[in-house]
């Protein structure tokens, strides 16, 4: 019903432009125009020219008041996010400074020297005492950024593994995830998609004869004990994936052929984040909006009330259900983790046959 | 110089004029004016297919699963009742990409004004090759047909998002539009390639050899140096797509594994061995970066030379503006690794991208201070194409500033295939783009047809336009840094963004509107070329050579001599002269100095 209303507000429109376009058409009938500007049409764009200026600034002031609270710049999960988020906040604010100022200057100019019959426009070719300026401080600046940045880039992709790493495999497959644990000997054991033995349900294709195998844990949920450093080492059986983990600022591809790995140390648990006072009102706020539309929602079986979860989601194109390739993430007290890993099937015991 | 020699050469040709039939004089044309003409039609006819798609998927976007009597009308058998199919979906977002960077944004904004301007403006009677010019319009629309007949192929067109990475795009297991649609996709783009090659061949020869007498390289009007730039970028990075679409066309069908390994579909190992996607990426990228600036060197071209024209006022730091050119040129190829930061390349590598990309914002920084210099103290004539132009460098900055961003590999973690990064590309290169374009036909309409485009009906399409691409790409940033990924079908599969659903709604209101607003366009361009009010031979007042060519156009472009140059091309509001203008063929006065720049 909303699609079929869309139309015919849209047929609307279409008309009213084609009304619009005859009565320009009409207005200009008789009259010497050139289609060239004159001072009337000058004067009209010029105040138009500052009303767009506002535009802009309303359009900033709009999208912070009603999508400012979306951003993911505070409340990351990972002992590597409050730095990067650091480094985002510092950027936008640069880039909100620059935004403003420019675009100020350029309406402004704009409106100010609109044309009129008569006046000279000021010949000025060159400057180069200006243009320096303007090469040198995005310099400063952007050394700045740059140093900066790549400080943040390298402290995070150059994981040291050390005894106390744990490390887990992601597996991508068109349409869903899975996670390896290595279990005891905290080695994971190799594994080659063309192992793969469904009828052994072997499905990431570990190689059985490798004792380190034996004793790796294969799940759909991925639970992580908070303040242990994890690496993830990442393979996909069929196209490319991405391992998206936005409340961890974590994010790798995963590329058939080859193992990619990020690593972080998750600082917040799953409960701990849902009593954050800023996840609980975003939490609110969806919920309100969810109830708001509770039929359609019932209608395709999801639950009504929504409760808050770290998600891993897919985040390169893989094909028809790229949409809802996701898994969900829990951070748990290491007892917790513990028990919960306990009462996993190891692989060797999930065999059959 | 020789090229006067040559000039002369052609005068004497000239005199004999040749029978032209109509096909000799529309279709099969040599002449760069009508071939200008038909690039330009054939990517306005392809951006409104480009542009029904995304207002198509804004719509799914907005009312996910909905019935729609759009998509059941359009999109046939992939809407059952109305309501979109996810693998059109895909499809619409891959073939939207590719028809607006490739058809749109390249054959359509460089190979239309390349062609009208390069001889027009540098002083030539034609492009150095016509037939190669009439040959590169034609693969162009070969190319254009083969694309949008892949559209109606069974199993659909090709959905592996315009980048095609492979394994995506190589197995038709894994998805329905990597069999036929992705050959006639590999095949479209590689006729394509060839054509750009042809174009871009012709203008660089063109730039060098037939220049006037006077036209020195330092003479030359900023839209020249930007083509000539452009082209020479085109045939450095466009080659290495054709061999990266060729290498993949073997790997599809000739079971090689340039870029396939290990891989598990359908329940069956496949034999690849040894290849990697990762090398795809890069080869990709090595074009698809500096594709991003071969669409955006005309834009600026254009608009610096509309700035100057409409400010009357000569360009801010001429010298600055090549130079800056020449930078971005050269950055332009050594960036491309910045779209895989995450792809599992080396990090170091990632550094050194890091680095290399945030140096293009020094160039970009001096070109929008420039541009914005150059209306500091104008005489601002506000014809549409220079609000065309002034939105140019507002979308540019907007566009430019989250750039920082996106290149710093530290911060592209959390955003990378963001919405984010949709706001951020359509901005900067893809309104911008097309605002230069714009601006370009509203400008240069009176020298391709003879007539002039409505003013009113221009005003009202850029204010339009100008509302809604803000309204549609300014609160997108937002919904990116909440973590949503582009090119999902729906989000209603995660409460988690149920929050940007409403921000969605806002979104595609502002899409339909700014996108039923070409309308008006579309019938000002198309009412004009027929009952536009002639025009004048120099409407703008402008000092570019093309204003000394007569109205009508005739081969050879100039009745009698080539004019020659004795300035650069902005001489506005000179003092010392009566006119604000000074053509570029008009001597120096005894004791007028040429302000060099």
């Amino acid at each position: 019903m909303t699609a079929f209303l869309t139309i015919i507000i849209l047929l609307f429109i279409a008309v009213a432009i084609w009304q619009m376009v005859k009565i320009f058409d009409l207005a200009q009938v008789g009259t010497s125009n050139s289609q060239v500007a004159t001072d009337k049409d000058n004067t009209l764009n010029a105040y138009l020219m500052m009303g767009f200026l506002i535009f802009i600034y309303a359009i900033t002031i709009a999208s912070f008041w009603y999508l400012g609270d979306l951003p993911l710049m505070s409340n990351s999960a990972s002992e590597h996010g409050p730095g990067l988020d650091n480094l985002m906040v510092i950027s936008m604010a640069l880039i909100f400074v620059v935004q403003t100022f420019t675009q100020f200057l350029l309406h402004y100019f704009a409106y100010k020297y609109k044309g009129e019959k008569g006046k000279q426009a000021l010949y000025y070719a060159d400057n180069n005492t200006l243009e320096a300026i303007w090469t040198f401080i995005p310099v400063v600046v952007l050394a700045g950024l740059i140093i900066y940045g790549l400080f943040t880039w390298t402290s995070i992709m150059n994981v040291e593994e050390t005894e106390d790493t744990m490390v887990i495999e992601l597996y991508a497959q068109q349409f869903n995830w899975k996670a390896r644990y290595s279990g005891d000997d905290n080695t994971l054991g190799m594994a080659n998609v063309r192992l793969i033995d469904i009828d052994r349900a072997n499905i990431l294709g570990l190689d059985e004869s490798d004792p380190n195998a034996q004793d790796d844990i294969i799940t759909t949920e991925l639970h992580l004990p908070v303040g242990v450093p994890v690496l993830f080492k990442m393979r996909s059986q069929d196209v490319l994936h991405s391992a998206y983990m936005p409340h961890f600022r974590a994010q790798m591809n995963c590329v058939p052929g080859m193992i990619t790995q990020f690593g972080f140390t998750p600082s917040v648990t799953t409960a701990d984040m849902r009593l954050n006072p800023d996840i609980v009102e975003k939490v609110a706020n969806i919920n309100a909006l969810r109830q708001e539309n509770k039929e359609d929602i019932e209608a395709k079986g999801q639950e009504v009330l929504y409760e808050f979860d770290y998600l891993l989601l897919c985040n390169k194109i893989c094909g028809k259900s790229h949409y809802n390739m996701q898994m969900k993430i829990i951070v748990e007290t290491q007892e917790e983790y513990d028990a919960w890993i306990a009462e996993q099937t190891t692989f060797k015991n999930s065999l059959t046959n | 110089m020789s090229a006067h020699a040559d000039t002369h050469a052609h005068d004497d040709d000239h005199g004999h004029h040749h029978k032209e039939t109509f096909v000799t004089k529309y279709i099969f044309s040599q002449d760069h004016k009508m071939i200008a003409k038909q690039y330009l039609v054939t990517g306005t006819i392809m951006g409104v297919i480009g542009v029904l798609m995304s207002m198509m998927m804004r719509m799914q976007i907005a009312w996910p699963e909905e019935p729609n009597v759009l998509f059941e009308a359009l999109l046939g058998k992939w809407a059952p009742d109305g309501v979109m199919d996810a693998d059109i979906y895909l499809a619409l977002v891959t073939i939207h990409g590719t028809i607006m960077v490739f058809f749109v944004l390249t054959a359509g904004l460089s190979g239309t004004f390349s062609n009208l301007l390069i001889p027009l403006q540098i002083g030539a009677r034609d492009m150095a090759s016509g037939f190669l010019n009439m040959v590169s319009y034609w693969l162009f629309f070969v190319s254009s047909v083969i694309m949008v007949i892949s559209l109606f192929v069974e199993a659909g067109p090709a959905a592996a998002g315009w980048t095609i990475y492979p394994p995506l795009s190589a197995l038709p297991m894994a998805q329905g539009g990597s069999g036929m649609g992705m050959t006639l996709w590999l095949v479209s783009m590689a006729i394509f390639i060839a054509s750009s090659l042809l174009g871009s061949l012709n203008y660089i020869v063109t730039v060098i050899n037939l220049r006037t007498k006077g036209m020195s390289m330092t003479r030359l009007p900023l839209t020249i140096w930007a083509f000539f730039v452009t082209a020479i970028i085109g045939v450095i990075s466009f080659p290495v797509l054709l061999s990266a679409a060729l290498l993949l066309i073997m790997d599809r069908s000739f079971g090689t594994s340039f870029f396939l390994s290990d891989i598990f579909i359908q329940g069956e190992v496949l034999h690849y061995q040894g290849g990697s996607p990762v090398l795809f990426e890069h080869l990709f990228w090595f074009l698809g970066h500096p594709e991003v600036y071969i669409v955006i060197l005309p834009a600026m071209g254009l608009v610096s030379e509309i700035m100057a024209s409409n400010s009357r006022k000569p360009i801010f730091g001429y010298r600055a503006m090549i130079m800056s050119i020449l930078a971005i040129a050269f950055l332009s190829t050594i960036v491309w690794g910045h779209h895989m930061f995450i792809s599992g390349m080396n990090p170091f590598l990632g550094s050194v991208f890091t680095f290399t990309t945030l140096l293009i914002a020094i160039p970009s920084a001096v070109k929008a201070f420039n541009w914005i210099t150059t209306i500091w103290k104008g005489n601002i004539q506000m014809n549409p194409a220079m609000l065309f132009s002034i939105g140019f460098v507002s979308t540019f900055i907007t566009g430019g500033l989250t750039g920082i961003i996106l290149g710093d590999s530290a911060l592209d973690i959390n955003v990378h295939d963001t919405y984010f990064v949709v706001a951020h590309f359509h901005l900067v290169m893809g309104i911008s783009a097309l605002y230069g374009m714009f601006a370009g036909i509203y400008h240069w309409f009176p020298k391709m047809y003879g007539r002039m485009l409505n003013k009113n009906l221009g005003y009202l399409h850029f204010w339009v336009t100008a509302i809604c691409a803000y309204g549609v790409f300014f609160p997108m940033h937002f919904i990116g840094m909440a973590g949503l990924p582009r090119r999902y079908y729906t989000n209603s599969n995660f409460p988690l963004f149920d929050d940007t659903a409403n921000a969605n709604v806002v979104i595609t209101m502002f899409a339909i509107i700014g996108g039923l607003f070409q309308l008006v366009y579309l019938w000002n361009f198309f009412h004009s070329i027929f009952y536009g009010k002639k025009s004048e031979q120099n409407p703008w007042r402008s000092t570019t050579l093309e204003w000394t060519a007569p109205v009508k156009h005739i081969h050879g472009n100039w009745e009698g001599d080539i004019p020659h140059v004795y300035r650069w091309p902005y001489d506005y509001s000179k003092p010392g002269h009566d006119d604000d203008f000074v053509p570029q063929n008009v001597p120096m006065k005894e004791g007028e100095e040429e302000l060099h720049h």
